[in-house]
């Protein structure tokens, strides 16, 4: 930023208060799971009422919270890990050692995302069924980084390509092999890059409801499945479901809040020269 | 796309390296992430294309047999394929104008300097960390609800009646509540290449007499356009998927009026238990992802300079 640039007061107040409307809803669904059932549907809408801690109580008492958040965790992480491992390399290849391929590898790979998840449900389902692997992790690890490996490629990809191709040749004549310059030498340049991409990765699987919703069970359901679990029967007990919506959402905003800078910096998807 | 690239997308043998002069071998680099990656989209597809020709219904095992073409004779005259073709279009462009319009405007503003800009900016983007169910349950619920929702208050206080959302504008309702999760994912990017903007040129802009709103669109907007060519394919490629939110909030309804493609065939496969017809319209789906992904990447690919 320039030192003369000086605070812009019309573009400030815009700015804030499109910031505000878009955090508004958000900010009313935490408000209405501190709410009583019958304050969450007032009108007018409650905005000074005394908190009540009820709603979690129940949600708590009636769902294993922990164990939906663990699957969580487990399936976003497992699936960013194994997404990079294969990623890396391959986004590599294509920077470094592009040919006449490299582009039609690239878009085919992104164009197999605009697949529709539901056409091919019904054979990974029965593949899966006859493997065993219904409602378990380790599925929903797999098809969280299949869906989300053409865009980590893809991420990956614009920042090796940023980097200079003089480093490679200086390690390449100083005798290093393939895999010691891409992990000695390259890893640790783009690392920026490969945190954002990973943060962007957990992002996504996180809140992936598709799969998660109609592979698994019980043992395996992630935390979508346990914000479908109450909002079916539930009706309009809006404070309750407010609360599990908070609970199910709140590690991943939190998590969203801290990383935002490093997550900012690198979500270009090579739209920057 | 995927079929017609699988042909180009290994590397038939190790090639030689040009730049570094020096044998380098990328197969073994790039075989995992495409192998994978093929095996997935065409192990599938062909069981949904084996699947669209037979008669299949789970729930009644006396319909069996080789269907033929008949699965897609009967899709293709069924007019809620093309309504729904239709709905899938409408939500993805107009997601895509809502979010991409905003989010340039709102770029512009946030690269200026004002007080709280960091913390602005966090709010701004929070959004795009919330699951789609949830936040098609709170726009459902606790907004847009005709009775007890935040809007309908404030429209009755202002005399304007109640809107009933999803019964009279449920696809400008879906796509609100699209477009409210995908702002910040345009917002991000757009920012960050506007902050690449070198700070002379607006400078010198600005000491000529332009105006914020001619800077805008003569300067900042065209800075914008790579950006806005990726963010257009980035969108695309989620949003012709939308299902959660249908889901959530009108089940595609009312009657069909929010049924896109994609849950289309959900409500065939998972409702109707025709797996035949279903797999007949994912096959059509597949088809027409490729089309629009042929076009994507010529417009996309332009733009990307590999």
């Amino acid at each position: 930023m320039n030192q003369r640039a000086r605070y812009s007061p019309v573009a400030g107040t815009f700015a804030w208060l499109a910031a505000l409307l878009m955090f508004f809803p958000i900010f009313w669904m935490v408000l209405a799971s501190f709410k009583t059932e019958l304050g969450a549907i007032a009108t007018p809408p409650q905005l000074v009422f005394v908190p009540t801690l009820e709603n979690y109580d129940t949600i708590l008492e009636r769902a294993d919270y922990l164990s939906f958040a663990l699957n969580s965790v487990i399936i976003s992480v497992g699936a960013t890990v194994l997404a990079l491992l294969l990623a890396v390399p391959a986004a590599y290849s294509m920077a470094f050692y592009p040919s006449k391929r490299t582009k039609g590898t690239l878009l085919w790979m992104l164009s197999t995302k605009m697949l529709p998840a539901v056409g091919v449900l019904v054979p990974i389902y029965l593949f899966a069924k006859s493997l065993d692997l219904l409602d378990t992790r380790t599925l929903l690890v797999i098809m969280n980084m299949l869906m989300n490996l053409p865009i980590v490629v893809w991420m990956l990809f614009t920042f090796f390509k940023e980097m200079p191709k003089a480093i490679i040749e200086a390690t390449r004549i100083d005798g290093a092999s393939q895999w010691q310059t891409m992990f000695l030498v390259l890893l640790p340049l783009v690392l920026p890059g490969i945190a954002s991409t990973a943060l962007l990765n957990i992002i996504l699987c996180w809140n992936e409801a598709f799969w998660s919703l109609n592979l698994t069970a019980h043992d395996a359901a992630p935390l979508t499945a346990f914000i479908a679990s109450f909002s079916a029967p539930q009706g309009l007990f809006w404070a309750k479901l407010s609360a599990a919506s908070t609970l199910a959402i709140a590690p991943i905003v939190v998590f969203g809040w801290f990383s935002q800078r490093q997550l900012v910096s690198g979500l270009t998807f090579g739209a920057v020269k | 796309m995927s079929l017609a690239n699988t042909a180009i997308a290994i590397p038939a043998k190790p090639r030689r390296a040009k730049r570094s002069g020096a044998h380098v071998t990328t197969l073994p680099l790039l075989a995992p992430s495409v192998g994978l990656l093929l095996v997935f989209s065409l192990v599938p597809l062909a069981a949904t294309i084996y699947f669209s020709l037979i008669r299949y219904n789970l729930l009644n095992p006396a319909i069996h047999g080789f269907a033929g073409i008949s699965n897609y004779r009967y899709l293709l005259r069924d007019p809620a394929l093309y309504h729904s073709l239709l709905v899938s279009v409408l939500l993805v462009v107009e997601v895509l104008v809502i979010t991409i319009g905003s989010a340039a405007v709102l770029a512009s503003l946030f690269q200026k300097k004002f007080p709280g800009r960091s913390v602005a900016r966090v709010l701004m983007i929070s959004p795009f960390f919330v699951m789609p169910t949830v936040s098609a349950l709170i726009w459902k619920n606790l907004l847009m609800h005709p009775v007890n929702g935040l809007i309908a208050w404030i429209t009755r206080g202002l005399g304007l009646g109640v809107i009933d959302f999803f019964a009279d504008w449920p696809v400008t309702a879906v796509v609100v509540i699209v477009a409210w999760q995908w702002m910040p994912f345009a917002f991000l990017i757009l920012l960050t290449a506007l902050q690449s903007l070198d700070e002379e040129t607006r400078e010198a802009a600005d000491l000529d007499g332009a105006g914020p709103i001619a800077i805008f669109f003569n300067i900042e907007l065209p800075h914008m356009g790579r950006a806005i060519a990726v963010v257009t394919m980035m969108e695309t490629i989620f949003q012709l998927g939308i299902f959660a939110e249908i889901y959530v909030t009108t089940s595609g309804g009312p009657g069909d009026a929010t049924t896109n493609l994609t849950f289309l065939i959900y409500e065939r496969a998972l409702l109707a238990f025709n797996v035949g017809g279903a797999s007949a319209a994912g096959v059509i789906a597949i088809i027409l992802a490729n089309i629009l992904a042929t076009f994507m990447v010529r417009i996309v690919g332009k733009e990307l300079d590999t």
